[in-house]
Order: structure tokens, then C-alpha cells, then sequence
């Protein structure tokens, strides 16, 4: 039985290796490997065989079946790699063809100054404030030591609105009445940033917008010094222009601070830019926010947000920036 | 301000500058807070030019009107120069503009041939090199036969260049708006002394006050009033030098006395106004507020009328004859044939002047100052200068005494400074000495001291200056900002967003992640572009003094600010718009006294969408996708008509009982007022409520271990019950065990009449177990009945 064995399985050996299809190998299987196979039929005869004998053929019959099974299983997947491989071959794309940019939105650049520039700050221990963007006499002037009849308060540089008592409310021309709020609603010490809208009765060009954006800081707290003004303007440079550039200040006038300064940021290269106006908290502005000038000091400084957003995107015409062309907003 | 080099060192010791280049001197300017903004020359400055002496004239073969001419221009060869001047001969010197030489008016010079013949440079008449107030015969400049060939004119000529600084003022500096007051600050801050020299008159022996007289009418307005009168004046020719000084500071050469005036403001800075006498009836001259609708003729032969806050100048028939501290009147004025003049100078109150010549439009370099507040006690000494300059410029005979009258003056302040405060803002470590020497030479002199505490008398020249923290401005200024120490702040809080501002920016990035690009419109819209969107227009607030009609209110919503941008973009073919913005729209409260109504808003809109596209199914998607990032759950959507939107593809959105905005598509017929094509999918709402709404970070839910069961329901349901509604009636049917209830199919046909179909797809999960068929099959019947119990609603 034992050359029955080995004939039937090199017969079935040859036909798993003959067959050149997966079809062709499952007929194999069946004819050679199924319950009809000469091969399995052996297994009937094995009561005949004499008791020594059954052991080593029963051995024989099964490792003829195991074999068989490993031969098939490596030709089944040789076969189904084939098939897989010509399937996906069928299936090639040329990937460069799809030039699609799926749409993702995004903020406008004065959006992205503003937010750099918070993140700025309040990682320089800064919070934010707001207030409104229609503001009384009061908010936006007087308490700011602009007092009445200061040209301006007129309508030349403001835009009043129809609303409350004739000239009592106009669109704030600053984000400094923030300052003003903050501190009556505010014990110091303060330290915040009132990023913000504002308004002037500009007529639009380059360098000019009636709508614009600032940024004013305002600390107050005991024992603020000029060299706190210098030393967080200094820091705020370098933290959000990068190492290399500096900053200093020069004598200028605004009536809400004293002394005031104008401060300029250098460059690496060396050039100067106008950057903005500081100084020291005046004492009526202190004392318009309910607080004694002679126990806390402070400083604020302030800066416009779009002209720093141009300045970075390389803006040359402040108008774009407010003419929501989709070609020029989705460059940023 | 202009400041011209050569008059400002009239005001130091010779030689003080020497050593300083113009732009060191520009750089302690800005130093001090007045910017220099720009360091011209003036005068005229004449390179390339040089002397050239005619050699030989010949004809030119092809031109009747252009001669050759050959020069000796001191080079190793002669020059052959085309010329069409005819007023020279052989022999005579004139100037030549070499090759290469850019001559005053722009024109360069270049080699050039003529009808064929060569030109190298050219032989210029006065004017043309900028001379024309030493030669004004036409052709060419013939020169002093003595110069020297060769020599560059401006050398043989000796004329000299000046420069002239432009700086940038602060309006709290009304002293530097004149030479005097820059001279001052600056012989201060680089240690030499200021000079003043007093005016020297030699007084006739008639008397000013026989002439003239002078009244104020207004004391309140009008702080000194004075004049001085001069007699046998001759008007002749300005001198070169205070033209060219003149010309420097903008001012343009009027006649000899007018010119005197003008110099004399720009030097002290004190305005003053000269007067034709023999056109001042009796020499009086008063001052009084104007009368509501008076008329005035101005210098300028404009006649102004003028209100009851304006101050005039009157004759003695109370006839208003000039504008005070803005512009004098025409009846008055100076001419070739004025032979007696009053001169007057005044202190008028600044935002009377301010609000006059603001009001008429009219700034002029007198109402500039005035504005700003000069200085109270220069009125004589500007008095005394001009007559100084008309008794040496023109032989005027100055009758004696000023004649005067005064008004009300609040005294200069005397201010107390502590220099531990001055040192604790500035940082700095000044004793009290240093301090006051300092101060001293701009005027602020110690009247006092008190230990280290000493009083300063403000100077009469800084009205701006009242306080300590004024004085630590002025020490600091002298000191040097530069100086100022930066030291880091070390605030005891920490820095953060509120949970507000933190909502905002998530808001905004998830509004981005959909696919949205932020835009700007302009705030300011017409009451023209809220009809056109549709919108109401009560509730508007009105700017009083807009620049123009199209940008005259403030929006009371973002539609009509999209919908032009995206107008736009479709007239620039640049595809489909999908912008949000983020902004406040405002309106008005009635009967409140406090401010308008200020609502932080957010829209999205996208444009290209045709109307089978169902741009507000879309709009509705955002809105979803928006609850779901912010985690709100409970926005509810009611089918209504809204302004502005397609009337029967819009509705409102409610959240916690209020209306929070409206979702839906644009009304087609305010897309064709804004000339937008297609559709446009809309999506508005307030934000704060929203932002509001999130104030802790969302509970985990744990996720079933256990498999769902799934099934399907389609329910007949009349047209007037809303899908919202009958979704929530299956979820409350389902219970605890509902996971979702999703719409997955709308039919409508005919045979379902004034009904329709809506078919749902609905998972049920426990927490505990596998569910069986029967709960499923319970749940799906309650489902079944609970539909058609509150919605009439029948199993398909």
C-alpha cells in the first residue's frame, strides 16, 4: 500500500502543479485531495492490512496528505497574488491628475495680527478687554482728558452718530475708552490689552481707512515707570517681530498720557518704523477711572493692527484689505 | 514748521553749531519731540554750472535762429555750444551748464547735435540757473568780465546755500512753532546759550495814542490787544534774504510790510496784522463778537459771513474789518501807496480761533498758532521787531508808545515738582539741582524750594503746562528718552483668554474648517441698501456727519455687506464666494438713554448655488455642524418667512426661547437688487448667547459594549408638521435606548396629497445587554403610534 500511496500522491503533486488556473487548481483539489481521491479511498483498505503494517502506512498516508495540503495552499497563493496584482494594475491612476484643493476657509489678516498679537500679550500676562464700538462723549473723550471744545471732539476728525443728546455719541476714534471702563470696572493692578475697531472721518486711501484697528495696552499698578513702558514695548518687539529687533522712544504729545512718547521699532537691518504712541497714564485720566493717581501709576501704549498686518503680508495699498477679493483674501 | 539753519543760529552764539552735522542737528530735534521730518538746501545750488568765455560766434549753416558758439570753458579744448541767444558778443563771460548738469527747473543736460551740429552743454540766462533776481534781462547772463574761466558760478559768484529742517510739531508744543522757541529747546538740550536781542527802536516824538486808540468789547475772548503806529513808510523791495527765508518757511512775498509782518510771526511766533491806517477811520480799532450772519471780506476777496462765536475787528463805525487770529479783511489792507501803518498784535482765546477757522475752512499760519496758544506776554516784543525791521526796511518813523488794552489772562501756573516722583517715572537719578538746570534754560525758573521740592514758574510760552507729570515730561525731554531704563514688568496674574473669547476663536475656526474665508465689508451701508436686501429701516442709526450718502448708517445686519462683496466677486469671475464674517450690526433702543444696541454677529453665506441645489438645506448643514462643535444642542429651526430671504426656503433659529438668528436662502429678488446671480445659501446669528453657552467642557458618555438594533420606519405625515417636530416625537417614543434618529428619505407624490413621506433610519442601544427582537419591535410600534397620535401620521 505504501507504492499505492506514493504513486497516488506524486499523481496529485503533478496534477497541483499542472494546474495553471485557480479554476484548474480547484478541480485538482477536488479530484485528487476530495472524498473520491484514489488517495482518501486507501484509507478503506487499512482493516486489510496486517496490525505491524497500519502504523507506518497510516503514517505514510498522512504525511502524503499534509504535503499535498501545503503544496496546494502555496500554489492557491501564488495564484490569488497573481490575480490581486492584475486586478490593482487594472485599477492605476495617475494621481497628478487630480489638481483639486479642497476648501478650507480662513481668517482675514487682520483677524490673524489680532489674534498673534493677543497670544502675544498674554503670554506677556496681559488679559483682554472690549467695549463698545458706539461710545459717549464722556467714554471717548472727557475721561480722557480731551475736554470740551478740543478739536478733537469736532466733527471733522469724528464720526457722531444720531443718538442721545447732539454730539453726546459717536464711533469710538480709539480703543482707549476700553481703558476707561476697564479701570471703573477694575481694581488695579491691570494689566490688559483692548484690541479693537475704531473710527475716523478719513476719506479712504492708501495709507488711510475710516475703519481701521488698534491695539492698546494698558498696565496700571504701584510703582510703574517709564522704563516698564520701555521694557514691555522692548519685549513685546522681540517677541512678535523676532530676535534682532529693538525698539526706543521719542518725546511726542497725546493728552491722555504725560509724559508721552512716540515709540519706533529697528529692524535687523538697522531702518527705524513708526510703530506707535506711549507714554505715562495721565493723572485726570487716572482719575476719571476712579483711581488716585498718587497711589498707582501706569502706562498704556497703542498701535494700529492693520498697518502692522500689512506691513507683514507686504500690503501696499490699505484699501485691498478691505475690498473682500476672494483672490486677494485667499493668499493669506 | 519750517526752520531755516541761517535764522535759527541768529538765536545762538556764533559758532555753535560748527561742529554739528545737519543731520546731528535733525537727530537732537527729534530728540527733543520735534520730529524732522525732512532736511532740504535751499537757495540755489548751481553744479555743473561753471564760468565760459565766448571765444568766436559763427552762424549755423542750417538755422537762421541758433548760432555756433565756441567757449573757453577753462578745459584743455574749446566747447562748441548751439545757441539761440543774440545778446552776447565775442569776449563776454556767461554761465554754461556742462553735460551732465540737472539745472533748478528739471532739465538735463546732455551732449546733443542741433540741425547737425554738435552742442556740448549750454550757455543759460539768469532765471535758467535760478538766478533771476540778480539779472532779469532776456537771453543770456553776462557775467563780471573779471571772473574766472573755468570757475564753478556758484564759487565765482560767492553764493551761499542754506537748509532748511522740516519738523514735525506736537500740539503741545505752541512755543516751537517759531525759530525763536526751536532756537531755545535747542540751546538748552546741547548746552549753549539762547540769545534774544531785544528789538531796538528809536521812538518819534509823536504820540501812538494821537493816532490810534484801540477797545475790547469781548475781555473774554481777547487777552491783550495793541498796537503801534508808524509813519513815512516806503514800500520798496523786500530784501532777497527775507524773501528767500520767507519762500523756505512756505510763505510767498507779498510787499515789504506784509513780508515784515509774516517774518516776525514765523520768528517769535506771534501773529500780527498790519493796517493802512488812512483806511482806519480815527485809528480805532475795537473788538467784539461778530453778529450772526455779519459779512466779511477777507484778504483772500472771500466773502465769509459769520456767526455770533467768531471774534472780529472793528473800525470806529463798529464795522467788521478783519477776522481775529484768522485773516485780516480787504478794506484795510496794505498797498505800494500805504504811507501810515497801525500794526497790531493780540492774544486770543484758542478754540474760539480753532472752532472759527475750522468752521470757515479756513487755516491760516496766524490761526494755526493761535490755536495752540502763544505765547501771553510777546505781544510787545513782537510789536517792537516789526517796527525795528519797517524802520530799517522800509524808513518808517515809529510814533511813540504801544497802544493797548487787555482782556482776561489766567497767570502761567506755578507747578511743584517732588524729584523722587520725577526720578521714579523716569528712572533716573537727577538731584534736585540737576533737575532745575535743567529747566531753567527753557524757561522754567525755581521760584521756590522746600527741601528737595521746588515750584517752577510755567514760562508764558507753555500754556500746555500745568502739572508735575508736565514737568517730568520737560526734565525727561532734557534728560534724554534714550536714557530711560527697560526693565521687565512682573505682573502677578497670569495672562489669559476668557472662556468668552476662548468660544469666539473656536467659533471661528469651525465657521473656517466648513470651508469659509473671512471677509470685510464695511460697516457703513445706506438706507438705499437695506431696502434693497428687504430690511427694515426703523431702528437705523445715522451718522450725523458721514462722507458720503452711500456710507451714512450703521448696518443692522451683515446682508447687505456680503451680499456686495460677493457682487463683486461675480463681476470679477472670481467663483464661488463663501465668506463668513464676524461683526457687530447695530441698533437703535427706543427710549433708552444708554447706547445703542451693539450685537457681535456671524454670517455665513456661499454664492453660486442654483435653486434645485437647495442652498438652504445647506445653509441648515452649517448651522448643524456649528451646534455640534459648540456642543449646543437644543437650537430649534421654525419654518417662517423672513426679511431679505426666500420666503418659503427660511426660518429662524431659536435658542432657549429666544430668536437667536435665520437660516435659509437669499430672496431671490434682493440677489437681483445687488445684482447677484444664482442662489446664495445664508446662514445669520447673534453670537454671544452661543458663546455663552459653553462653559464646561462636555461629559464623556460611555460607549455601549453591546450590539444596536437597527430599523427603518417611513411615515406619512401632512406638510404642515415639520420634520424637527416629528423627529423628536420618534426620539421620545425610543426613550432612553434611542441612539439616533436619522431622516434618510423624503417622499412626495401625488397620491400622498397635501402629505408626504419622511422615512427614518433608527438605532437603538442599551448600555447593559443585547436587545431583543420583541423590545425592538415594542419600541418600533410606540414609535408608530406615538407619530400618528400627535401628527396624524400613518405607516407607509
Amino acid at each position: 500500500m505504501i507504492e499505492e500511496i506514493k504513486k497516488y500522491r506524486e499523481e496529485a503533486s503533478a496534477a497541483i502543479e499542472a494546474a495553471s488556473s485557480l479554476v484548474e487548481l480547484e478541480t485538482a483539489e477536488r479530484s485528487h485531495l476530495g472524498k473520491a481521491a484514489p488517495l482518501q479511498g486507501l484509507k478503506k483498505s487499512f482493516g486489510s492490512l496486517p496490525p505491524e503494517d497500519r502504523k507506518t502506512t497510516g503514517m505514510a498516508l498522512k504525511e502524503a496528505n499534509v504535503s499535498l495540503a501545503a503544496q496546494l495552499a502555496n500554489k492557491k497563493a501564488d495564484y490569488e497574488k497573481a490575480e490581486r496584482a492584475k486586478q490593482l494594475e487594472s485599477e492605476r491612476l495617475d494621481l497628478t491628475e487630480n489638481t483639486e484643493a479642497l476648501r478650507v476657509g480662513r481668517s482675514h489678516i487682520i483677524t490673524q495680527a489680532m489674534q498673534e498679537l493677543e497670544d502675544t500679550f498674554v503670554g506677556m500676562g496681559f488679559n483682554v478687554a472690549e467695549g463698545p464700538e458706539v461710545e459717549t462723549d464722556w467714554h471717548n473723550f472727557d475721561a480722557l482728558n480731551i475736554p470740551v471744545g478740543h478739536p478733537a471732539r469736532d466733527g471733522f476728525d469724528s464720526l457722531f452718530v444720531d443718538y442721545g443728546a447732539p454730539g453726546s455719541t459717536l464711533l469710538r476714534t480709539h480703543t482707549s475708552p476700553v481703558q476707561i471702563r476697564t479701570m471703573l470696572e477694575q481694581k488695579p493692578p491691570i494689566y490688559v490689552i483692548t484690541p479693537g475697531r475704531v473710527y475716523r472721518r478719513d476719506t479712504a486711501d492708501a495709507t488711510h481707512m475710516p475703519v481701521f484697528h488698534q491695539l492698546e495696552c494698558l498696565v496700571i499698578d504701584k510703582d510703574i515707570s517709564m522704563a516698564h513702558l520701555a521694557g514691555t514695548i522692548e519685549a513685546f518687539t522681540t517677541s512678535y517681530f523676532g530676535d534682532g529687533f529693538t525698539s526706543r522712544l521719542r518725546p511726542n504729545y497725546f493728552p491722555f498720557t504725560e509724559p508721552s512718547a512716540e515709540f519706533d521699532i529697528q529692524r535687523p537691518d538697522g531702518s527705524w518704523l513708526e510703530l506707535g504712541g506711549c507714554g505715562m497714564v495721565h493723572p485726570n485720566v487716572l482719575k476719571a477711572g476712579g483711581i488716585d493717581s498718587e497711589e498707582w501709576s501706569g502706562f498704556a501704549f497703542g498701535f494700529g493692527i492693520d498697518r502692522l498686518a500689512s506691513l507683514k503680508f507686504g500690503v501696499t495699498d490699505l484699501r485691498e484689505m478691505f475690498s473682500n477679493d476672494s483672490r486677494f483674501l485667499a493668499q493669506f | 514748521m519750517k526752520i531755516v539753519l541761517s535764522w535759527l543760529k541768529e538765536f545762538l552764539p556764533q559758532g555753535a553749531l560748527d561742529s554739528f552735522s545737519n543731520e546731528e542737528i535733525g537727530d537732537v530735534f527729534t530728540s527733543l519731540g520735534m520730529v524732522t521730518e525732512s532736511i532740504d538746501t535751499v537757495g540755489v545750488s548751481l553744479d555743473g554750472v561753471v564760468v565760459a568765455r565766448v571765444r568766436e560766434i559763427t552762424p549755423h549753416p542750417k538755422a537762421d535762429r541758433i548760432r555756433l558758439v565756441s567757449v573757453d570753458a577753462g578745459l584743455d579744448e574749446p566747447l562748441q555750444i548751439c545757441c539761440g541767444a543774440q545778446n552776447f558778443a565775442e569776449g563776454d563771460r556767461v554761465p554754461l551748464a556742462t553735460v551732465g548738469t540737472t539745472l533748478p527747473s528739471g532739465m538735463e543736460i546732455a551732449a546733443r547735435k542741433m540741425r547737425g551740429e554738435d552742442s556740448f552743454g549750454m550757455l543759460c540766462a539768469a532765471e535758467e540757473v535760478g538766478l533771476g533776481h540778480l539779472n532779469d534781462e532776456d537771453g543770456l547772463f553776462i557775467l563780471d568780465e573779471e571772473l574766472t574761466v573755468g570757475e564753478p558760478l556758484q564759487q565765482a559768484l560767492n553764493l551761499s546755500t542754506d537748509s532748511v529742517f522740516d519738523l514735525d510739531l506736537e500740539g503741545n508744543r505752541p512755543d516751537a512753532l517759531s525759530v525763536a522757541g526751536v532756537a531755545r529747546d535747542l540751546a538748552a538740550k546741547i548746552g549753549v546759550e539762547f540769545i534774544q536781542k531785544k528789538p531796538i527802536i528809536a521812538e518819534s516824538a509823536r504820540q501812538a495814542s494821537e493816532q490810534a486808540s484801540v477797545a475790547i468789547a469781548a475781555p473774554q475772548k481777547c487777552g491783550a490787544f495793541a498796537v503801534r503806529v508808524l509813519e513815512n513808510v516806503t514800500l520798496g523791495e523786500t530784501p532777497q534774504l527775507m524773501k528767500d527765508r520767507l519762500a523756505a518757511a512756505g510763505m510767498r512775498s507779498i510787499n515789504v510790510i506784509v513780508d515784515i509782518s509774516n517774518y516776525v510771526m514765523l520768528e517769535l511766533g506771534q501773529p500780527n496784522h498790519a493796517y493802512d491806517l488812512d483806511l482806519v477811520p480815527q485809528g480805532s480799532l475795537g473788538v467784539r463778537l461778530a453778529k450772526d450772519g455779519e459779512a466779511l471780506t477777507t484778504l483772500d476777496d472771500i466773502k465769509r459771513t459769520l456767526i455770533a462765536d467768531d471774534i472780529v475787528i472793528t473800525n470806529a463805525n463798529d464795522e467788521a474789518i478783519g477776522l481775529a487770529g484768522v485773516m485780516g479783511g480787504a478794506s484795510t489792507e496794505i498797498s505800494q501807496t500805504s504811507t501810515r501803518v497801525v500794526v497790531e498784535a493780540a492774544l486770543w482765546d484758542q478754540m474760539t480761533i480753532a472752532h472759527t477757522s475750522r468752521r470757515l475752512a479756513l487755516r491760516s499760519e496766524a490761526s494755526t498758532r493761535f490755536e495752540r496758544g502763544i505765547d501771553s506776554a510777546g505781544v510787545e516784543l513782537a510789536l517792537d521787531r516789526f517796527c525795528e525791521l519797517a524802520a530799517e526796511l522800509c524808513g518808517a518813523e515809529i510814533a511813540q508808545g504801544v497802544v493797548s488794552a487787555t482782556g482776561e489772562q489766567s497767570p502761567a501756573p506755578v507747578v511743584s515738582v517732588r524729584p523722587a516722583r520725577v526720578n521714579a517715572y523716569l528712572t533716573s537719578q537727577l538731584t534736585s539741582e540737576e533737575m532745575q538746570a535743567m529747566l531753567a534754560p527753557i524757561g522754567f525758573e525755581t521760584v521756590n524750594q522746600d527741601g528737595d521740592t521746588f515750584s517752577v514758574q510755567v514760562p508764558t510760552w507753555r500754556p500746555d503746562s500745568s502739572l508735575e507729570v508736565d514737568i517730568i515730561e520737560e526734565i525727561g525731554r532734557h534728560w534724554g528718552y534714550d536714557k530711560v531704563a527697560k526693565a521687565t514688568l512682573t505682573p502677578a496674574q497670569s495672562g489669559g483668554l476668557t472662556l468668552r473669547q476662548k468660544n469666539r476663536r473656536r467659533l471661528r475656526q469651525t465657521i473656517q474648517g466648513l470651508g469659509f474665508t473671512e471677509a470685510m465689508p464695511m460697516p457703513f451701508i445706506s438706507p438705499e441698501d437695506l431696502e434693497a436686501a428687504g430690511l427694515p429701516t426703523d431702528k437705523i442709526i445715522s451718522l450725523e456727519n458721514p462722507l458720503v450718502h452711500a456710507e451714512s448708517i450703521l448696518r443692522t445686519s451683515l446682508l447687505p455687506g456680503l451680499l456686495k462683496s460677493i457682487a463683486y466677486n461675480q463681476s470679477h469671475r472670481n467663483g464661488v464666494a463663501q465668506f463668513y464674517e464676524l461683526g457687530k450690526v447695530f441698533e437703535a433702543v427706543n427710549g433708552s438713554d444708554d447706547l445703542p444696541n451693539e450685537t457681535l454677529t456671524a454670517a455665513l453665506c456661499c454664492s453660486g448655488c442654483s435653486p434645485g441645489d437647495n442652498a438652504a438645506f445647506k445653509a441648515v448643514s452649517w448651522l448643524h455642524a456649528l451646534a455640534d462643535q459648540l456642543h449646543v444642542s437644543s437650537l430649534q429651526i421654525v419654518n417662517e418667512p423672513i426679511a431679505g430671504l426666500h420666503p418659503t426656503r427660511s426660518a429662524k433659529i431659536v435658542f432657549r426661547g429666544k430668536t437667536l438668528g435665520q437660516v435659509g436662502e437669499v430672496d431671490p429678488s434682493v440677489l437681483e437688487q445687488y445684482n447677484v446671480s444664482d442662489r446664495v445659501a445664508w446662514l445669520q446669528f447673534d453670537v454671544e448667547p452661543l458663546l455663552a453657552a459653553l462653559v464646561k467642557p462636555p461629559k464623556q458618555k460611555t460607549v455601549s459594549r453591546f450590539p444596536s438594533s437597527d430599523f427603518d420606519i417611513a411615515i406619512v405625515v401632512p406638510n404642515t408638521v415639520d420634520a424637527q417636530a416629528v423627529k423628536a416625537t420618534i426620539g421620545k417614543a425610543c426613550g432612553e435606548l434611542a441612539v439616533s434618529v436619522t431622516l434618510f428619505d423624503t417622499f412626495r407624490s401625488d397620491s400622498l396629497g397635501d402629505a408626504r413621506s419622511l422615512a427614518y433610519a433608527i438605532r437603538l442601544q442599551a448600555q447593559d445587554r443585547t436587545l431583543t427582537d420583541d423590545e425592538a419591535a415594542t419600541v418600533r410600534q410606540n414609535c408608530i403610534d406615538a407619530v400618528a397620535k400627535k401628527h396624524n401620521g400613518t405607516l407607509r
